[in-house]
């Protein structure tokens, strides 16, 4: 059990002991975090090496505090330096989520009220239109789910569209959770903010309608997320 | 750092790069301190830590529109931090910096000592961190102080992740053989 420990300083160090400062400062994963508590806990050797680590991070962070702090002369020349630099053209180098940050931050909250209001009585219209053709198109005969020989047999080979969806965020969501949720969807704005609502496409490839009906449920079960209809 | 200081860190980069002096101020405030104690760490000169914050907030106004927000953005004031010390201590000439690291190194031996006479194994702890390479130091604040974890400290040192925590431990022992030297036994190694 204390293989670990002992071959520290006469071989290699193992992968564990290696690991106990970042223990010490929190800053392993989960699953590591996990793995080092368990070895602590079967090697009293590591855990005495432990002791002494914690030790040495209290030390450390003593060391670093007693520095002190620079003086305002730093900051003062920081400020000449940059009033010497020239004009910004702005949006001129943002990337994609320093642009869309952006905007979100320069609209007021009345202004983000009033396009997630229009934007919903827009969408309510659309959904009318669209039900009003479908009920149109409707014949009152059943099909079967047999083979059609009127139609060449295909095979989709995933080339068809990504799905889009309409999406209208909760004006309390914070730019970080709507990047991190287009993150997490692999989505992507394709048309931006009219009415208070977004264009998404979600990854690069076309989905079933059960796919698309269960990406929409996920959807609206974000916290951040008031409103998600797909759309062609 | 907690998620949202960071993300809130993102969103002053943003301004940043729209020309905003105030959100440089914030994050200037924000920062400061602990990239200049990870300066003076480095260049052990309080004047030129003081000249390498102002260069290192500088570099930050002109590129931030550049961030893409892969790492924190504490991680890159601390990678840029590093390269401008580094840039600095060459300016020193090399034969000067070897003296002052093996000088170190006698002081601290001889130190600790007398810390230890006094029974403050504190003390001592903090003379034999001081006497670490620069290279060994940097790491050790990095972990313990600045709290990075490996991935964070392989990118601000430009080093692989293995290395990082072999490089530590090695850190760590010459700690122990430093601390050994001036009668100081903690139970490890």
């Amino acid at each position: 059990m204390m293989a670990a420990s002992k071959k520290m300083l006469e071989q290699e160090p193992s992968e564990i002991e290696m690991l106990l400062p970042f223990h010490a400062a929190g800053t392993l994963n989960a699953r590591d975090a996990r793995r080092v508590e368990e070895a602590l806990a079967r090697d009293p050797a590591l855990a005495r090496q432990y002791a002494v680590i914690r030790e040495e991070y209290a030390e450390t962070i003593d060391l670093n505090e007693s520095l002190g702090a620079p003086s305002a002369r730093a900051m003062q020349k920081l400020f000449v330096a940059i009033d010497a630099e020239p004009a910004r053209q702005p949006w001129a180098s943002l990337n994609f989520s320093a642009r869309l940050s952006g905007f979100f931050a320069e609209l007021s909250p009345r202004t983000l009220a009033w396009s997630a209001s229009l934007g919903a009585l827009a969408l309510l219209l659309q959904a009318g239109v669209i039900g009003a053709v479908l009920v149109k198109n409707q014949n009152s005969t059943f099909q079967t789910a047999s083979l059609s020989t009127n139609e060449p047999i295909t095979r989709d080979l995933g080339g068809g569209a990504p799905p889009h969806a309409l999406v209208r965020f909760a004006p309390d969501a914070r730019i970080a959770d709507i990047t991190a949720l287009l993150d997490h969807y692999q989505a992507s704005i394709v048309d931006g903010a009219k009415g208070g609502m977004f264009r998404l496409q979600f990854g690069n490839r076309a989905m079933s309608k059960e796919e698309i009906a269960a990406l929409m449920g996920r959807l609206q079960s974000e916290k951040i997320v008031s409103l998600a209809v797909p759309t062609p | 750092m907690s998620a949202t200081q960071a993300a809130s860190d993102d969103v002053l980069i943003a301004r940043i790069a729209q020309g905003d002096r105030l959100a440089m101020q914030v994050l200037y405030g924000r920062h400061h301190v602990r990239v200049f104690r990870f300066g003076l760490r480095l260049v052990r000169d309080e004047q030129v830590a003081e000249d390498l914050i102002s260069e290192v907030f500088l570099d930050v106004w002109r590129q931030a529109g550049k961030f893409e927000g892969r790492s924190a953005v504490s991680t890159w004031l601390l990678a840029i931090t590093r390269f401008k010390a580094l840039s600095a201590l060459r300016r020193r000439k090399d034969v000067e910096l070897d003296d002052e690291a093996a000088n170190a190194i006698e002081d601290a031996s001889d130190d600790p000592e007398v810390a230890v006479q006094k029974k403050d194994t504190s003390e001592a702890l903090r003379k034999c961190l001081t006497a670490l390479t620069p290279e060994h130091r940097e790491i050790v604040d990095l972990v313990y102080y600045h709290e990075k974890s490996v991935e964070e400290v392989a990118e601000i040192v430009g080093i692989p992740e293995n290395t990082v925590k072999t490089r530590l431990f090695y850190a760590r022992k010459k700690l122990a053989d430093l601390l050994k030297a001036a009668g100081v036994q903690r139970g490890w190694p």
